[in-house]
């Protein structure tokens, strides 16, 4: 038996983020409640260090290591450092949220890295074992995040959910992985990929594996029928942790899609194209149409992401290359529209007041023009009116999926959209047209403040220039697939 | 019969009655006891098929952990075992019927012909080979990466569970042993000085 020891520079990132959170958990113990804001800077710093760690060792080629287990492809860096970024924003957005209710302790950042770690794992997982422990990694620490308000029964109520959801679609997924380890013979995705395109592999089993596989993989992205979670879990949790919920774990998913269909089953794309169709076509139907009857603007934002993935869902289902870069870029912006959303909510709620209903944000162009206009923009964007990221991101799905031949496809994503505009746009009218209902003035952190801007001042800067975005998408997606 | 036989029917046996005093016991402690029995059984039989790893992790795991876990449980809450006998009678249909398919699915299984080919190309494994031995070189090594992962679940899950159900209540009357351990005799006893009997 021979051994030969891992090669450990590609993994720098993930050992160093691994050390930082140990030492922030150590670190916690020991700062009093009035520094607390210390936990948040030097989790602020270990995202910075290991984004900074990720830049720096980029390489064009795929480098894998710990005999195949990771990967490292720029798919695999760009879509890190996309997740960090959201974390870090994530963090920047609900901290004064968080200090108001109690959630600021050194456990909130703790599974908050946790879960990135969990991500990065996810994302750079070359082999089932791996793909299926950041899974769990990942889930786990949204579990407890969500529960972390304790003598709230909501939040309870969502993390019971959630939890027994999540284990119910990690049964499903190791199901059908099982089936795959039974047809192929070997864990190693790569190995999987090459046996299936041999064609020695018995197609039944296959295909059976590959049924449980697209459920467990539907429950994770959150999309019909396999949705009941997002809704519940986004109202009761806390609304930082829905932040949270909504933004980098989508990133995880679309590279779960990446690398065990597109990766480990490209060849059977006749098979689950089908099936990704449907889910998508209910997906697009159900989002839209039941957000126009929320009053509950998480709930709202809920069903938004489930018709968003359904979008995404057509990037990936169209089977090409530039499919697959549309729905890395749909990613990318989807969660900096979300980020901004969830921004504008965090800002708005003080101590004791939920900025989550519909009518919160009434007038508020009269209360703060400026963070009405981050709204606005937020909610082109999700709408996908030009000028703004969302309109390009709905436009290379819809030409990838055109591409593909999926005319009707695309008819009915943009009927689709049109409905969805309707519960967008009516967003921009209670805070344009109609008075306020609520005096209170908004106070903001400074970082808040600015990094909202500059969250907003993306979405639009994007919507003018999309192509740099465009371009890094397609870069690392040839090069991660085609070497 | 050869000795190997005689073992293993004594092994079978005892787990079989360990297995119907879990169910028939009358005292929740008594059961789980015999579950007791039914785990070291167990691990015996695996001893047998020369699977010492599974027979010392069973008997360190579950013996060891999860079962004097179970008898705390069980002692401490009490459980009203004639309440929960309730109803005995009007579930026993259902129940026979799921124990009736079951039976007949595993003989089913038991008596196929693919079943009896199972294990017949297997070779013993020779006398040097140790499973927990190969089972350590291939965690530490091949599968380092997976086991550290796993590892660090397990610290989620110990955080989760901390952050979770720690909580500082105002009126819970807990004890500082690094208070306790500077009480002085002065702050105790007092000492009153009296005058003995002799004196008077």
């Amino acid at each position: 038996m021979t051994f030969a020891f891992p090669n450990l520079v590609p993994v720098l990132p993930e050992i160093f983020l691994l050390t930082a959170l140990c030492a922030i958990l150590i670190l916690d113990l020991f700062v009093s409640e009035a520094n607390r804001f210390l936990v948040y800077a030097f989790s602020q710093l270990t995202l910075v260090v290991t984004a900074g760690l990720l830049v720096m060792g980029a390489t064009g080629a795929p480098i894998s290591t710990f005999e195949g287990m990771f990967i490292d492809d720029p798919m695999a860096r760009t879509l890190k450092i996309f997740a960090i970024l959201a974390v870090a924003l994530m963090l920047a957005y609900s901290r004064s949220y968080n200090s108001s209710r109690g959630l600021s302790r050194g456990e909130f950042y703790v599974l908050v890295l946790f879960a990135l770690l969990g991500i990065m794992v996810m994302v750079s997982a070359n082999h089932f074992l791996v793909l299926y422990l950041g899974l769990e990694l990942l889930s786990l620490s949204l579990c407890a995040l969500i529960a972390l308000q304790r003598d709230a029964v909501r939040a309870t109520e969502a993390a019971m959910k959630y939890f027994v959801l999540a284990a119910l679609a990690s049964g499903m997924l190791l199901y059908g992985m099982s089936m795959l380890y039974g047809a192929t013979g070997s864990l190693q995705i790569p190995v999987v990929a090459s046996v299936i395109q041999s064609g020695t592999a018995d197609p039944a089993i296959l295909v059976f594996g590959l049924v449980f596989i697209v459920a467990g993989l539907s429950f994770k992205l959150g999309v019909v029928p396999f949705h009941m979670w997002v809704p519940d879990v986004y109202e009761g949790a806390p609304t930082a942790v829905t932040l949270f919920v909504g933004s980098a774990p989508k990133i995880a998913a679309f590279a779960f899609f990446m690398r065990l269909l597109v990766g480990g089953m490209g060849s059977m794309v006749t098979d689950w194209q089908p099936m990704l169709i449907i889910v998508s076509v209910l997906s697009m139907l159900l989002g839209n149409v039941t957000a126009i009857a929320q009053t509950n603007i998480k709930r709202m934002l809920a069903y938004s992401t489930i018709s968003h993935m359904g979008y995404l869902l057509l990037g990936i289902l169209s089977g090409t290359d530039a499919g697959y870069s549309s729905a890395m870029f749909y990613v990318a912006s989807y969660v900096l529209t979300t980020l901004g959303g969830f921004g504008i909510i965090l800002l708005m709620s003080r101590e004791g007041f939920e900025a989550d209903r519909l009518e919160d944000l009434k007038g508020l162009n009269k209360r703060s023009p400026w963070y009405a206009f981050m709204m606005l923009v937020v909610m082109i964007s999700m709408a996908g009116i030009p000028v703004s990221v969302g309109f390009f991101a709905k436009l290379s799905v819809l030409s990838a999926a055109l591409d593909a031949g999926l005319t009707w496809l695309v008819v009915f994503a943009v009927l689709m959209s049109l409905i969805g505009a309707f519960y967008y746009l009516r967003v921009i009218k209670l805070m344009y047209m109609d008075e306020p209902a609520d005096a209170a003035p908004l106070i903001a952190d400074t970082d808040h403040r600015v990094l909202i801007s500059v969250n907003g001042a993306a979405i639009l800067a994007l919507g003018i220039l999309p192509q740099p975005l465009i371009d890094l998408c397609t870069m690392a997606i040839t090069q991660s697939l085609r070497g | 019969m050869d000795f190997t036989t005689v073992i293993f029917s004594a092994f079978a046996l005892t787990l079989l009655g360990a297995g119907m005093g879990v169910i028939l016991s009358r005292n929740p402690v008594h059961a789980a006891l015999f579950l007791v029995l039914a785990f070291f059984t167990g691990a015996g039989l695996w001893m047998m098929l020369e699977a010492e790893f599974l027979a010392i992790t069973l008997v360190l795991v579950y013996v060891g952990a999860v079962m004097v876990l179970f008898l705390f449980v069980v002692m401490m809450l009490n459980v009203d075992l004639d309440r929960l006998r309730e109803g005995f009678w009007q579930h026993l249909p259902l129940g026979a019927g799921v124990a009736l398919i079951m039976v007949a699915e595993m003989v089913l299984v038991v008596s196929s012909k693919q079943f009896s080919k199972l294990g017949a190309d297997l070779q013993p494994a020779s006398e040097t080979v140790s499973n927990t031995r190969d089972l350590g070189m291939q965690l530490y090594t091949h599968y380092v990466y997976p086991f550290e992962l796993a590892s660090v679940i397990l610290l989620v899950a110990i955080v989760a569970a901390i952050a979770l159900t720690l909580r500082k209540r105002k009126d819970s009357k807990h004890l500082d042993p690094a208070q306790q351990v500077l009480v002085k005799a002065s702050d105790r006893l007092r000492i009153v000085s009296m005058r003995s009997e002799g004196d008077q």
